[in-house]
């Protein structure tokens, strides 16, 4: 097999021949994309966690070491707290919602019917579209004069027009909205793993635990879960560190309002690093998300690979 | 048998009563923005209009407004030159890594792949402190030029993992029929491997240049002056003069963006899910 090209002896160290030799070769067309990867993610992540630790501003852009004191001030800052709680409802609110909307448009997908594609190709759109773009469709959605959402509970009668919800503009419901695009935003690529899981699961498996008696819902958690785990928990990786850690949704159509309501990590880093110049805490904030990206990923892998062998 | 075919359509109401839901919520914000972007003006900001059809003739006066008044063609321009030029650097760094990885033997390959693909998760809203000050060191503030620079950071990984999974499918084989027959190892990977995946670096391509459209942090931090925008952060930020948000034509904007995206992304769906769970289901 690969003892084929290695057979024929090239001592020669003539520049052809070293690239004859596949560990050479191979470590070449390896090397762009390994440099390129580590010169602007790795020393960027190394240069974060070093703002964070010094008292560097855009005004004042001094490496002076500081230690802690950034994440001191910040975590002491209630506003904060505030935000690392938004973020985590914001994060498993809307990837609860976004998996069970998943699970059920899957079961639908599963079945043929007259016009199957069609419909996959509607329910992809919302994971499809630029997030940017359709956040700002569901902000004209919400819009707090001329809410389509609105004019419907008007039109039957369940809400009257001066008391109807300014969504956007009251705290509980802004953090709802977010929640609820995001889930939006995230249920068409939970449909679209379940179907790939549920999909690559042998139909005889299957038939095997129908003739012993399985029933649809114990077929369903007793050998299509269990099965379609893995690829599962490929998409949950995805789907948490992108919610985590997100920016777009919150900013678009909500600003982290009304009062810091909606507040992410991904928003509150933005604000203090960027619009406020404040890099050190910025990078402090930001920081935050590593750990809990850390510890996900991490007991992810395991346990995908615990499940392969 | 008209009785039977009655319960049968009774037993069917429930499933195509939940596919309609998943279909009204999916679909809905995108038919709100056709609806919305040909709408005259009147017929959009008045409470008592249904809003949910036409009530005066549907108009192109957004969509003239958006070509004619605003910076909308250079907008996609922009995300145009972005695009090839991202996907041109992703092409020329991942093909070979994908294939080198794929054809490492033993475990380091998968290790290093992993890797590689790891760096995808690291979030943009983590890096953008530093690598807007790295932007600002090459004196490419505000121009779409950062862009071009940083959006390899998350492609790369991204198509290497993707490309690393086609490669893979390829039988070893036929390139060591043309190494034997007096093909060099490079000559190999040029005159066999590339040849042979070509769908699957057309899917790269493809995938590369949606991500770009995709992108909004990167962008929304590096870049404020107005020209030289790509298109999502132009439709989303620019369009609003003060507190007057220009619903038909960001609508309209919204629209003529998504809809290459969301064709590519329908045409391509099964390979992009084979490739990213590629890990997980062997």
């Amino acid at each position: 097999m690969v003892a084929i090209a290695d057979s024929v002896p090239k001592p020669t160290a003539r520049f052809r021949f070293i690239l004859d030799r596949r560990d050479v070769f191979g470590s070449l067309m390896v090397a762009p994309a390994i440099l390129y990867v580590l010169l602007l993610v790795g020393v960027p992540l190394l240069m974060a966690v070093y703002y964070s630790l010094s008292a560097y501003t855009i005004y004042n852009p001094s490496w002076r070491f500081v230690g802690l004191s950034n994440f001191i001030d910040i975590v002491n800052n209630p506003v904060f707290r505030q935000t690392l709680y938004n973020t985590f409802i914001f994060t498993f609110g809307s990837q609860i919602l976004g998996l069970v909307l998943g699970k059920f448009g899957a079961l639908l997908l599963l079945r043929p019917f007259p016009g199957r594609k069609l419909v996959r190709a509607l329910i992809i759109l919302p994971w499809a579209v630029p997030i940017a773009l359709a956040t700002v469709a569901w902000e004209w959605m919400f819009d707090s004069l001329y809410s389509v959402i609105n004019w419907t509970l008007i039109a039957l009668g369940i809400v009257t027009r001066s008391n109807a919800p300014n969504w956007l503009g009251t705290p509980h419901l802004a953090m709802l909205c977010v929640i609820v695009v995001n889930a939006w935003r995230f249920f068409p690529f939970a449909i679209v793993i379940f179907l790939a899981g549920i999909t690559a699961i042998p139909q005889d498996v299957l038939d095997a635990a129908t003739i012993d008696g399985a029933g649809f819902w114990r077929r369903n958690y007793q050998i299509i879960m269990p099965m379609i785990l893995p690829i599962v928990a490929v998409g949950l990786i995805f789907g948490f560190v992108f919610t985590f850690t997100d920016l777009s949704i919150v900013f678009l159509m909500t600003m982290g309002g009304p009062v810091g309501a909606t507040s992410v990590l991904g928003f509150a880093g933005f604000q203090t690093g960027i619009n406020s110049g404040d890099v050190s805490h910025g990078a402090a904030i930001s920081l935050f998300m590593l750990p809990v990206l850390l510890v996900v990923v991490v007991a992810m892998l395991r346990f995908i690979r615990r499940r392969e062998i | 048998m008209p009785r039977a075919v009655l319960t049968k359509m009774l037993r069917e109401t429930p499933f195509y009563g939940a596919v309609a839901f998943f279909l009204v919520l999916a679909a809905f914000p995108f038919y709100w923005m056709v609806i919305t972007s040909f709408k005259t003006n009147p017929d959009l900001y008045n409470v008592t209009h249904v809003p949910f059809w036409f009530n005066d003739p549907p108009t192109l006066e957004h969509f003239r407004y958006l070509f004619d008044k605003t910076l909308f063609t250079t907008w996609l321009l922009n995300s145009l030159i972005i695009g090839l030029c991202v996907t041109g650097i992703t092409l020329v760094t991942a093909v070979p890594a994908g294939y080198s990885l794929a054809r490492m033997t033993g475990r380091q390959g998968e290790a290093l792949g992993i890797g590689i693909f790891l760096t995808y998760l690291v979030p943009p809203t983590l890096l953008f402190l530093p690598l807007s000050r790295v932007v600002a060191g090459l004196g490419l503030k505000n121009s779409m030029w950062s862009l071009v620079v940083i959006y390899p950071t998350f492609t790369i990984p991204f198509c290497t993992w993707l490309l690393m999974g086609f490669f893979k499918a390829l039988p070893v084989e036929i390139e060591e029929a043309a190494i034997v027959d007096g093909c060099s190892l490079f000559g190999a990977f040029v005159k066999m491997a590339i040849p042979l995946s070509l769908p699957g670096i057309l899917t790269v391509v493809i995938f590369t240049f949606t991500l770009t459209l995709q992108e909004f942090v990167y962008a929304l931090t590096f870049i404020s002056a107005s020209d030289q925008k790509p298109i999502t952060l132009g439709v989303a930020t620019d369009l609003i003069r003060g507190d007057i948000f220009y619903w038909g034509e960001i609508m309209a904007g919204a629209l003529i963006a998504s809809i290459p995206v969301a064709i590519a992304y329908n045409l391509f769906l099964d390979r992009f899910i084979s490739g990213i769970t590629g890990g997980a289901v062997k």
